[in-house]
């Protein structure tokens, strides 16, 4: 940390908020004290600061005073600069207080923390604790590194590279995608949009991300489509419909989980005793084998063939 | 968290941004720091520092800095005017920058994306004060709100285990609410899939989490005598009992942001080695360890005072998972597949009455052939499964 620079971009914003002409970095350098003589120094520092201001989001202005003026100029509108009037009832920000633990210890922590401090600057007062709900702590976590910089695409609307482990695949793919938006669904992260080189909409799983995240183009190069709902694209991609029904042969008193979600459960009088006959529905083989096969020696299935025989087949696999 | 080290431009950033210490970092304290005092008039130092997360001192050297800030054309003024004299701050001159910078997209997007969550969460009955602040945020926050929407969380109710079912979590969570607001204890009828066993047991409520997407009820367990997280799509039943709710002094809730599953002394090392199908373990369970094998594969420790779960577990990998140790638990898993095995030869009697039994006749045969040769060509039965999960 930088007394100096701190110093220097304080002069700026105040510079700049002060002024309704646009002002040339020469009479910008003049005005703020900590620039450097050289030009060539002033340049690179001045660039620098202007990036400093952007990303804390100073809406820094650039035009023309008069339109034969050589040098574009600087400023910084005080209408754009300033959080509009905002109060807050006591319950109001009592509920703030809940929705600012949401994010604790996960990525948007800081954002949170640099929202809480402007509109405490604002004149709001932390909530009354005996007004926030009682009782009820919710969480997001974000343990996959890649959530930040996916976020920041999505955000700046910037094109991303990187490398994803389907499902089942042993070598992780290349993947360049035009992101539309981050989802959480069951506590996980998804992310998206439109995949380059599939020429397709694809969700991707940020656990199956390997390695790093890399931006594959300038800000505001993605478009989103009109309508592209994020939310029901990963849902759609994480279920599929029951369509499918199961005849299950379950031991009396097991299966407990499988019973509560079944179309039925009946005695199986022809069969042996001790056994119910279960009849539930499912989206695909696959899940609903493995699902099946978690229950061991209490749960046959007899129909449909296919699933059963993909639970044969997971157990013979451990034999194997 | 802290970041002392300026990102590299064109870099993104690993985690979001924490505690400023930066040049621009404190500059967004110095910017909140005026306005701040200006809205109240005159405010303590002490306080000051509290609400900024800084020391007196810093919060000195933050006025100073600010008292300093000299702009030199074109004639040199000082456009800061403050004094903290006897401990209370007053700005008498400031600027343009009496007012808190508006917030950015980051910014706006956290909270917008924390409150809708909370907005539909189970259980809460008072949504009014919800819905005006997220409306009072979107106007204040202007086009910056905009980014939140690609935001997205959902918390999800059905249960995760391929059945359908969870209508019943809202009803849930608003009678474990009322339970907890008026400090009953509470009877469940839970079902522990781990085990697949219902159970009963009498629970005094402390809190709803909603934590890994899910909500849970978190209270004292008189049964196990602990503090247990029961998940509420896993409840058959519960009942608001007339007893009063009371917790033993030993009942504290626990830091939800070190995870929900602690790993105790007494736990089990178990070993898996995974295929490249069977690599979700490694997302969906804590491991102790994970370590990258050739063609995808996996191999991890994960720890557990109970290993009849990871013993079903392996049932349901089949092939995609196999447990390395400990040695106990790799001839439970083999017994198990056995048994479960010899439920399919001989073929279940003829069932009638129910829909279609006649496969079994036609399968007979091949039945009996695959189980007298036990590696007989085990073709690709997963079908569609790849991708999900």
């Amino acid at each position: 940390m930088s007394k100096r620079k701190t110093e220097r971009l304080l002069g700026l914003v105040v510079c700049l908020l002060s002024t309704r002409r646009y002002l040339t970095a020469d009479q910008i350098r003049h005005a703020v004290p900590g620039y450097p003589e050289q030009d060539e120094l002033f340049k690179r520092m001045f660039e620098r600061d202007k990036e400093d201001l952007r990303e804390l989001g100073v809406p820094l202005e650039i035009g023309l005073n008069h339109p034969f003026d050589e040098d574009q100029g600087y400023r910084i509108r005080q209408q754009a600069y300033e959080l509009p009037e905002l109060r807050l009832e006591a319950d109001e920000a009592a509920v703030l207080g809940l929705a600012a633990r949401v994010w604790q210890r996960a990525a948007l922590e800081g954002a949170v923390a640099g929202a809480l401090l402007k509109l405490r600057a604002a004149g709001m007062e932390d909530g009354d604790e005996h007004l926030v709900p009682q009782g009820i702590e919710p969480r997001l976590g974000t343990p996959e590194p890649a959530f930040g910089p996916l976020w920041e695409a999505v955000r700046d609307r910037r094109p991303v590279t990187f490398s994803y482990r389907a499902a089942g695949r042993s070598e992780p793919q290349r993947r360049e995608l035009e992101p539309w938006g981050v989802a959480n669904r069951h506590g996980r992260w998804y992310v998206a949009g439109h995949d380059r080189g599939r020429d397709a909409t694809r969700v991707f799983r940020l656990s199956r991300i390997a390695g790093p995240v890399k931006f594959a183009g300038p800000s505001g190069s993605v478009t989103v489509p009109d309508g592209a709902d994020v939310r029901e694209l990963v849902r759609d991609w994480d279920s599929a419909p029951r369509e499918h029904t199961a005849v299950l042969r379950v031991r009396s008193g097991a299966g407990v989980g499988l019973r509560q979600h079944a179309v039925s459960v009946g005695t199986d009088e022809t069969g042996p005793p001790g056994w119910d006959l279960v009849t539930t529905r499912f989206a695909d083989v696959g899940s609903f084998a493995d699902y099946a096969a978690w229950f061991g020696q209490d749960v046959v299935v007899l129909d449909p063939p296919d699933l059963r025989e993909a639970v044969i087949a997971r157990l013979k696999g451990v034999l194997a | 968290m802290t970041r002392s080290k300026a990102r590299k431009p064109g870099e993104p950033e690993g985690r979001g941004r924490g505690v400023p210490v930066t040049s621009a970092g404190r500059l967004q304290r110095l910017l909140a720091l005026v306005p701040y005092v200006v809205t109240r008039k005159v405010v303590g130092l002490a306080e000051t520092a509290a609400a900024f997360g800084v020391s007196e001192r810093e919060l000195v050297d933050d006025l100073n800095l600010l008292w300093c800030v000299e702009l030199r054309a074109p004639d040199p003024y000082c456009p800061i005017d403050l004094s903290y004299e006897g401990g209370e701050i007053v700005v008498s001159q400031a600027e343009s920058m009496g007012r808190p910078l508006r917030l950015a997209v980051d910014e706006a997007s956290a909270l917008l994306v924390a409150l809708r969550m909370l907005a539909e969460l189970p259980g809460l009955e008072d949504r009014s004060a919800m819905s005006r602040l997220i409306a009072k945020l979107e106007a204040a926050a202007g086009e910056a709100a905009a980014a939140s929407s690609q935001l997205a969380v959902q918390v999800d109710l059905r249960s995760g285990d391929g059945a359908e079912g969870g209508e019943g979590a809202d009803r849930l969570a608003v009678q474990i609410r009322a339970a907890i607001a008026a400090r009953r204890r509470v009877h469940l009828r839970h079902y522990v899939q781990r085990r697949d066993e219902a159970t009963e047991r009498d629970v005094d409520p402390m809190r709803l989490l909603v934590v890994e997407g899910r909500p849970y009820l978190e209270g004292w367990c008189l049964r196990a005598e602990a503090m247990r997280l029961f998940r509420l799509d896993r409840m058959l039943a519960l009942t608001v009992l007339d007893q009063p709710s009371s917790p033993p002094p030993e009942a504290t809730e626990r830091d939800v942001d070190q995870g929900l599953f602690r790993p105790s002394p007494d736990d089990v090392h178990v070993e898996l080695e995974l295929s490249a199908d069977g690599r979700w373990v490694a997302e969906y369970y804590p491991c102790e360890s994970v370590c990258d094998l050739p063609d995808g594969r996996l191999r991890v420790v994960l720890r557990t005072p109970d290993t009849g779960w990871v013993r079903r577990l392996a049932l349901r990998l089949g092939e995609d998972g196999r447990v390395i140790s400990p040695p106990s638990l790799v001839a439970e898993v083999r017994e198990a597949a056995t048994a479960a095995l010899a439920n399919y030869v001989p073929l279940p009697c003829r069932i009638t009455g129910t829909s279609g039994p006649s496969f079994q006749v036609r399968r007979t045969t091949k039945y009996l052939v695959r189980h007298l040769r036990v590696d007989s060509g085990r073709k690709d039965v997963s079908g569609g499964k790849e991708e999900r999960r």
